[in-house]
C-alpha cells in the first residue's frame, strides 16, 4: 500500500517537473499554430489553438528571410561537426598513443587553451577574425569553434580505452597505423563521437554571442540572429511568427538528439566524458 | 570555447600497460613529425584560437585600439585607472557575481533532487529524463521568448499572481533592471537542469546500493537517507558541479539579452560583465578595444578566483 502510495507520488512529481521543463516550449509550439484571429497573452488566450493551421511555417518566410537563416546556421553547423570529429580524432588519437617526443607538450597546451572563458577573449577573437578579413562571413562564424581542446581530450581519452590485444592483434597482421586508426580505432569510440558531435553542433547552432559579434549583414545572419531581429522588429512583431521561427530552430535539435541518444548516453556512461 | 574544467576519469589517468614488441615496432615505423601532424589542426586552434588570444587581450588591455582597426598607441595603465573609476564596470561585475551567488547554490542542489527523482527505473522513466533534457537542447533565445511569456505583465505568473490575490498589480520582471538580473537566473537555472541530472546519475550510480539498504533497514526516511548518504556519495560531483555553473555564471550575456533587450535591461542596468565587455569594446563607433580587453583580464580574474576557491573547497573535503 505505501509502496503504491510512494510510486503514484513519485509519477506526480516527475508530471510536474514535465509540466515546468516542457511546458515553456509547448507553449511555443502550440503558439506557432494558432491563427490569425487569435490571442497569444492575456485572458483570451488558450492553451490549445481553436483555429489550428500552418500557415505560420509559410507567413514567416514573408516577414524575414528565414530559410537563409537557416541554411546559414546549417553551414556554420556542418562545418563545426566535421571539423571537430575529424581534427579532434586525429589529435586524439596521437594523444593516446604512447612513445613520441612532445606528447605532453600537446596534452598540456590544449589543457592550458581551456582555462581561458571565451567571454574573456572574444575582442582578441574578433580582432584576429577581423585582421583575417573574415567578418561577416560564414567561415568567421565558424572558425573560433573548428576544434575544441575538450573534444580533443574526450577522443584520447576514448582511444585510450581501446584494449591492447586488439591493437596488437591489427598489428600483427601489418596493418599500417591508417588501417589501425580507421578500422580499430574509430568503430571503437563511437559514443564519444556521437557525443562530439551532438555537442559541436548545439554549440554551432544555438551560438548567439559570437555571431552577433561577427556577422554583421542579415544575408549572413544565422538563425539565432535572425530570430533575435524578427522579435524587435520595428513594423510591430507578430508573436505566434516569432514562435513559429522558435520551432524551426528547436525541432532540428530535437529530432537529432533523440534519434542519436542511445549513442550519446552510451558515450557519457562509458566515463570517457566527465562533462 | 566550451566549459572549461577538465576532470581526467580514472582511466585516462592511467597510461595503457608498456607493450614492448608490438610498440616498439609501431613506434619505429612512425617518422618523428608524424605524430605532429595529426596532431597540427589541435594545435593550431588551440594556439590561434585559445593561447594566443588571451596573451594578446593581455597587451591589448594596454594600448587604445579600436575594434575596426587604425593605429593604437601605449596607453600604460591607463584602462585599468579609467576601469576601476567606472560605476558601470563595478556594477557589471557585482551583477556578474550576485548571478553566480543565487545560480550556484540552486545549481548544485535541484539537478541532484531531478536525479534521485529518476534514478530509479520505473516504466516510462526514460521519456521523463530525455523530456527534462530538451530545455539543454534549445538555444537561450529560443528559451528567452518563453520565458518573456511567463515573465510578461499579462504572461503566466502575473496572471496567476494576480487571479490568486498576491499582488494587486503586475510585478514588473520585464521593466525593472534588478527583477530583469533574477528573470534570466531563473532562465538558466530551468536551462541547465537536464544538463546537469545527467551528471549527477551517472555519479548516482556509483553509490553502493548497500549503504542505501543498510539505512533502509535501521528505519531512517528518505530525507534521511539523502542527507546521509546520497550527498556524501556524491559529494566530489557537487563541488565539480558548484565550480562549473560558478564559472558559467561569469560567462551569461545572451540570457540578459533574451529577456533584458540590447540594451541589457532597461537603461543597460541588467548588464552582465561579457555584456559590459561587448558594448565598451566591440562597438563599431565607440568601442575601445583596448579597454575591453583590460575588463575582460577582469574577467579571467575572477574567473581563475573561482576556480581556485573551488579548488581549494574540494581539497579541503578530501582530508
Amino acid at each position: 500500500m505505501r509502496a503504491a502510495f510512494g510510486l503514484a507520488g513519485r509519477y506526480a512529481l516527475l508530471l510536474a517537473v514535465l509540466a515546468i521543463t516542457v511546458g515553456p516550449l509547448l507553449w511555443q509550439l502550440t503558439t506557432a499554430l494558432k491563427g490569425p484571429g487569435e490571442d497569444v497573452y492575456g485572458d483570451n488566450a488558450s492553451w490549445w489553438p481553436r483555429d489550428l493551421t500552418f500557415d505560420n511555417f509559410v507567413k514567416i518566410a514573408q516577414e524575414v528571410p528565414i530559410w537563409s537563416y537557416v541554411t546559414n546556421s546549417v553551414i556554420v553547423a556542418t562545418l563545426a561537426i566535421a571539423s571537430n570529429l575529424v581534427f579532434a580524432s586525429f589529435g586524439g588519437y596521437m594523444l593516446s598513443r604512447p612513445g613520441w617526443r612532445g606528447r605532453r607538450a600537446v596534452f598540456l597546451l590544449l589543457v592550458v587553451a581551456l582555462m581561458f572563458p571565451f567571454e574573456s577573449i572574444m575582442i582578441s577573437l574578433f580582432l584576429s577574425v577581423r585582421d583575417m578579413g573574415l567578418v561577416d562571413t560564414l567561415a568567421g562564424a565558424w572558425l573560433p569553434g573548428v576544434v575544441g581542446a575538450f573534444n580533443v581530450l574526450i577522443m584520447r581519452a576514448a582511444f585510450l580505452a581501446v584494449p591492447s590485444e586488439v591493437e596488437d592483434a591489427a598489428l600483427m597482421e601489418g596493418a599500417g597505423e591508417w588501417t589501425r586508426f580507421r578500422r580499430i580505432f574509430l568503430p571503437s569510440a563511437k559514443g564519444a563521437m556521437t557525443v562530439i558531435a551532438i555537442n559541436s553542433f548545439i554549440a554551432a547552432w544555438d551560438d548567439f554571442l559570437w555571431p552577433l559579434i561577427v556577422l554583421r549583414s542579415e544575408e549572413n545572419f544565422t538563425l539565432t540572429l535572425g530570430l533575435a531581429r524578427l522579435s524587435t522588429s520595428s513594423f510591430g512583431v507578430d508573436d505566434k511568427l516569432v514562435m513559429t521561427g522558435s520551432m524551426i530552430s528547436v525541432i532540428p535539435v530535437v529530432v537529432l538528439f533523440f534519434l542519436a541518444q542511445r549513442w550519446f548516453y552510451r558515450g557519457v556512461e562509458s566515463g570517457a566524458v566527465k562533462m | 570555447m566550451t566549459t572549461t574544467l577538465v576532470t581526467p576519469s580514472p582511466r585516462t589517468r592511467r597510461e595503457p600497460t608498456p607493450r614492448v614488441t608490438a610498440k616498439a615496432g609501431a613506434a619505429l615505423h612512425r617518422p618523428w613529425w608524424m605524430p605532429w601532424l595529426w596532431c597540427a589542426p589541435a594545435i593550431a586552434a588551440a594556439v590561434v584560437f585559445g593561447v594566443f588570444p588571451f596573451l594578446n587581450t593581455v597587451l591589448l588591455s594596454f594600448t587604445n585600439a579600436r575594434p575596426l582597426g587604425g593605429p593604437a598607441a601605449f596607453v600604460g595603465l591607463e584602462n585599468y585607472t579609467r576601469l576601476l573609476g567606472d560605476a558601470s564596470f563595478w556594477s557589471a561585475t557585482w551583477h556578474s557575481v550576485l548571478y553566480a551567488l543565487v545560480v550556484v547554490p540552486l545549481m548544485v542542489l535541484l539537478p541532484l533532487l531531478l536525479a534521485v527523482l529518476v534514478e530509479k527505473r520505473i516504466p516510462f522513466i526514460g521519456f521523463f529524463r530525455s523530456a527534462f533534457y530538451t530545455p539543454v537542447l534549445a538555444s537561450i533565445i529560443v528559451v528567452g521568448f518563453s520565458w518573456q511569456w511567463l515573465l510578461r505583465d499579462d504572461g503566466l505568473i502575473n496572471g496567476v499572481l494576480l487571479a490568486t490575490g498576491l499582488t494587486t498589480e503586475a510585478v514588473p520582471f520585464l521593466s525593472e533592471a534588478t527583477l530583469v538580473l533574477f528573470g534570466a537566473m531563473a532562465m538558466t537555472v530551468w536551462k541547465g537542469l537536464g544538463w546537469y541530472m545527467v551528471l549527477y546519475l551517472a555519479a548516482l550510480g556509483n553509490v553502493p546500493k548497500e549503504l542505501h539498504e543498510a539505512a533502509s533497514v535501521d528505519g531512517a526516511s528518505a530525507p534521511r537517507r539523502f542527507l546521509h548518504v546520497t550527498v556524501p556519495g556524491v559529494r566530489p560531483t557537487m563541488l565539480l558541479v558548484g565550480t562549473l555553473t560558478a564559472i558559467g555564471s561569469l560567462r551569461v550575456f545572451t540570457e540578459v539579452y533574451a529577456l533584458g533587450g540590447a540594451t541589457g535591461g532597461p537603461g543597460g542596468e541588467a548588464r552582465t560583465l561579457p555584456f559590459y565587455i561587448r558594448d565598451v569594446g566591440l562597438d563599431p563607433v565607440t568601442g575601445n578595444a583596448g579597454f575591453g580587453a583590460a575588463a575582460s583580464v577582469a574577467l579571467f580574474l575572477l574567473t581563475v578566483g573561482f576556480t581556485v576557491l573551488g579548488q581549494r573547497i574540494s581539497r579541503g573535503e578530501g582530508r
